[in-house]
C-alpha cells in the first residue's frame, strides 16, 4: 500500500506520555464492554440455558439448544435455505459486478467518478426503500401484474416466492459487491496486462492468469460482504418472502418476539455468529497471502 | 471494506488499454447498461407511483401531489420522523467522538492487546443486524429487569437504548473511515509543528484536527445515515410507543402498499442523494 511513501512510524516522531492512550482508548473500550460484550457473554449464557414453561428461561445447562438446532429438520431447512440463499446472491452479484466495476475502470478518469456515483447512491439508500421498490413491482396487484392481467393473462404468483428473496438480495447487495471490486482493480497496474500480451497471451489468457489472480482480495472482500449481508438478512426476506421464505434472520425474530424461546434463539444467534466470524478469518487469510 | 473506497484517493491517469477486442468491449458495455438499468428502475418506478392519483400502487391515475401533502399532516409519521433525527444525531454526535478518539489511539500507539482490541473494535461491523438486535434486546430486558429489582424502578426500553445501541454499532464505522484518513496523514507535520514550539494539545487542534477534518465528518456522515436508515437494530432496542421513521414504514409496508409510502420512500431516496453528495464533496477536500 504505501509504496510511494516513506514508511514511518508515528510513535518515534514524538514521545507520546502514557496518559493518553487510556485517554483515547477509554471511551470505545467502555461502551464496547458493555454494550457489546457483556450482551455478547449474555447471549452466550442464554444459549447454554432451557426454556421454562412460562416462556422465560430456567438456569439448567444444557446443549440441548444447539442439538435441536443442527437436527430438527424444520431448523435445519431454514438454516441451509440462508446458506444457499446467501451463497446464490453472492454468486449472481459476483457475475453482475465483476465486469461491472471492469467496466468502470476502463473508462476516462472523469467519467470514472460518474460512474461510481451511480454506484453510490443506491449503496447509500435506505435498504427498506429500495426492498419496498421491488414490492410495488412484484406484489399481486403490483406493476407486472396489472400489466400482465390488463392483456388477459393470469395473475402471477410473484411475490413471497424463494426467487423474489433472491432477486431482493441481489438487488439489495450488488453496490457492496462492486465497491470492493474497484478497489482492488485500482490498485492493479494495467501495465501488466500489456506486458503479459507481450509475452504472447492473449487477452482473455492474460485476464485469467494475471488480472483475476490479482483482484482475488476484491473478489473475497466483496464476496464475504455481500454473504454476511445477504444469508443473515431480516428485511428483504421478511418483505418479499412473506412468511413463505423463512430464513435465519426471520426466524430469529419470531424465537425472541412471539414464541418466547430465548435460549433456542440465542444459541442460533451464536451459531450465524461464528459462521460470520469464520468467513471474515476465510477472507483475512485470502488478503493477507495475495496483497502483502 | 467499502469505505476505503470512499476516501481513497483516485489514481494517476495511467494509460490503460481499453480491451483489446471490441467483442470484449461491447460486453462489458451491454453488462454495465443492464446493471444500471436494474439498480435504477425500481427506483424511478417508485418515485413516479409516488405521484399517482390512484390508491394502488401499480395502477397509474393521473399526477397528483396529495400523498406529499398528507405525509406532513400526518401526526404519526411527523412523529416517528423527529425521533428519527433524534435519534440519529445524538448518537452520531457521540459515535463521531467516541471513534475518532479510538481511532487516534489504534493509529498512534502499539500496545499490548492491540490485536484484540482491533478485533472486538471491527466485530460489530462483520455480524448480521439481526443478531446485534436480539443480543441487545437479551440484554437490555435482562439488565432493566434486573435495575428495576434493584432499586425498584420502572425503566423501560425507549430512544435512550436505541441510542446506546446505535453508538455501540457505529463507533467501529467512524473508526474505520477515520483510520483511513490517517494512513495518509503525514506524521512528521506533528513533529514539524512541535519543533515550532506548538504543545502538543496545540499541535492536535491547529495541524492534525484540520487535515483529518473530511475523514471525521465523512464517518460522522456514515454513522449518520446508517442511524436514520437502521429498522432492525431499532425496532428491537425501543418500547412500545417510541417508533422511528423506518419502524413506521416498516408496519405500514408489511401491511398494505400505497402511493403513501411511495411519497415517504421518495423524501428518504432523496435524503440519500444529498448525503451522498456531501460526502463526495469531503472526499474530493481530502484529496487537495
Amino acid at each position: 500500500m504505501a509504496i510511494t511513501q516513506p514508511t514511518f512510524t508515528p510513535e518515534a516522531a514524538t514521545p507520546r506520555r502514557n496518559w493518553q492512550l487510556p485517554l483515547l482508548l477509554g471511551p470505545a473500550a467502555f461502551w464496547l464492554f458493555w454494550f457489546f460484550l457483556v450482551p455478547l457473554v449474555v447471549i452466550l449464557i442464554y444459549s447454554f440455558l432451557t426454556r421454562s414453561a412460562t416462556g422465560g428461561v430456567d438456569w439448567i445447562f444444557t446443549l440441548d439448544n444447539y442439538a435441536r438446532l443442527l437436527s430438527d429438520p424444520i431448523y435445519v431447512t431454514i438454516l441451509w435455505r440462508s446458506v444457499w440463499i446467501g451463497g446464490v446472491a453472492t454468486l449472481i452479484c459476483l457475475l453482475i459486478a465483476y465486469p461491472l466495476a471492469l467496466f468502470i475502470i476502463l473508462q476516462p478518469a472523469q467519467w470514472r467518478s460518474f460512474y461510481i456515483f451511480l454506484v453510490l447512491i443506491p449503496f447509500w439508500t435506505n435498504m427498506l426503500v429500495r426492498t419496498y421498490a421491488w414490492m410495488t413491482i412484484l406484489n399481486n396487484n403490483g406493476l407486472i401484474n396489472s400489466f400482465v392481467t390488463g392483456l388477459g393473462g393470469p395473475r402471477l404468483t410473484l411475490i413471497n416466492t424463494e426467487g423474489a428473496v433472491l432477486l431482493g438480495l441481489v438487488y439489495g447487495q450488488l453496490p457492496f459487491m462492486v465497491l470492493p471490486l474497484y478497489a482492488a482493480m485500482d490498485r492493479f497496474d494495467f501495465r501488466m496486462m500489456e506486458a503479459a500480451s507481450d509475452l504472447g497471451a492473449n487477452m482473455w489468457r492474460a485476464f485469467l492468469r494475471v488480472m483475476l489472480p490479482m483482484t482475488v482480495p476484491g473478489i473475497a472482500a466483496g464476496s464475504v460482504l455481500v454473504f454476511i449481508l445477504s444469508a443473515g438478512n431480516y428485511i428483504i426476506p421478511a418483505l418479499l418472502g412473506g412468511n413463505k421464505v423463512t430464513m435465519i434472520g426471520n426466524q430469529l425474530e419470531l424465537w425472541f418476539r412471539t414464541a418466547q424461546n430465548q435460549p433456542l434463539g440465542s444459541a442460533a444467534a451464536v451459531l450465524l455468529m461464528m459462521m460470520m466470524v469464520g468467513g471474515v478469518m476465510i477472507y483475512f487469510r485470502t488478503t493477507t497471502e495475495d496483497d502483502r | 471494506m467499502a469505505e476505503e473506497t470512499l476516501v481513497r484517493p483516485l489514481p494517476q491517469a495511467t494509460t490503460r488499454p481499453a480491451s483489446r477486442t471490441r467483442w470484449g468491449k461491447r460486453a462489458l458495455q451491454l453488462n454495465a447498461f443492464f446493471a444500471y438499468f436494474f439498480l435504477y428502475a425500481p427506483i424511478a418506478i417508485l418515485v413516479i407511483f409516488s405521484f399517482s392519483n390512484s390508491s394502488f400502487a401499480g395502477v397509474w391515475g393521473g399526477f397528483t401531489f396529495d400523498w406529499y401533502i398528507r405525509l406532513f399532516q400526518n401526526a404519526r409519521l411527523m412523529e416517528a420522523l423527529r425521533n428519527s433525527i433524534y435519534v440519529a444525531l445524538i448518537s452520531t454526535a457521540l459515535a463521531t467522538l467516541i471513534g475518532t478518539l479510538v481511532a487516534l489511539g489504534m493509529e498512534r500507539f502499539r500496545f499490548k492487546g492491540r490485536t484484540s482490541f482491533d478485533a472486538v473494535l471491527y466485530l460489530p461491523i462483520v455480524i448480521p443486524d439481526i443478531v446485534m438486535a436480539v443480543m441487545l434486546l437479551l440484554f437490555f430486558s435482562t439488565a432493566l429487569q434486573l435495575i428495576n429489582g434493584l432499586f425498584g424502578t420502572a425503566l423501560r426500553m425507549n430512544l435512550t437504548t436505541v441510542i446506546i445501541a446505535h453508538v455501540a454499532f457505529n463507533i467501529a464505522f467512524v473508526a474505520v473511515v477515520v483510520r483511513a484518513s490517517l494512513k495518509s496523514f503525514d506524521w512528521r507535520m506533528e513533529e514539524a509543528a512541535q519543533d515550532l514550539g506548538a504543545n502538543e494539545w496545540e499541535t492536535f487542534r491547529r495541524i492534525t484536527l484540520p487535515l483529518i477534518l473530511p475523514g471525521i465528518l465523512g464517518g460522522a456522515l456514515l454513522a449518520f445515515t446508517l442511524s436514520l436508515d437502521d429498522y432492525v437494530i431499532a425496532a428491537f432496542t425501543t418500547g412500545p410507543g417510541f417508533s422511528t421513521l423506518p419502524i413506521e414504514v416498516f408496519s405500514r409496508v408489511r401491511r398494505s402498499i400505497t402511493p403513501e409510502i411511495n411519497a415517504i420512500s421518495t423524501i428518504m431516496l432523496l435524503a440519500s442523494v444529498l448525503l451522498v453528495v456531501a460526502s463526495q464533496l469531503f472526499q474530493s477536500r481530502q484529496q487537495r
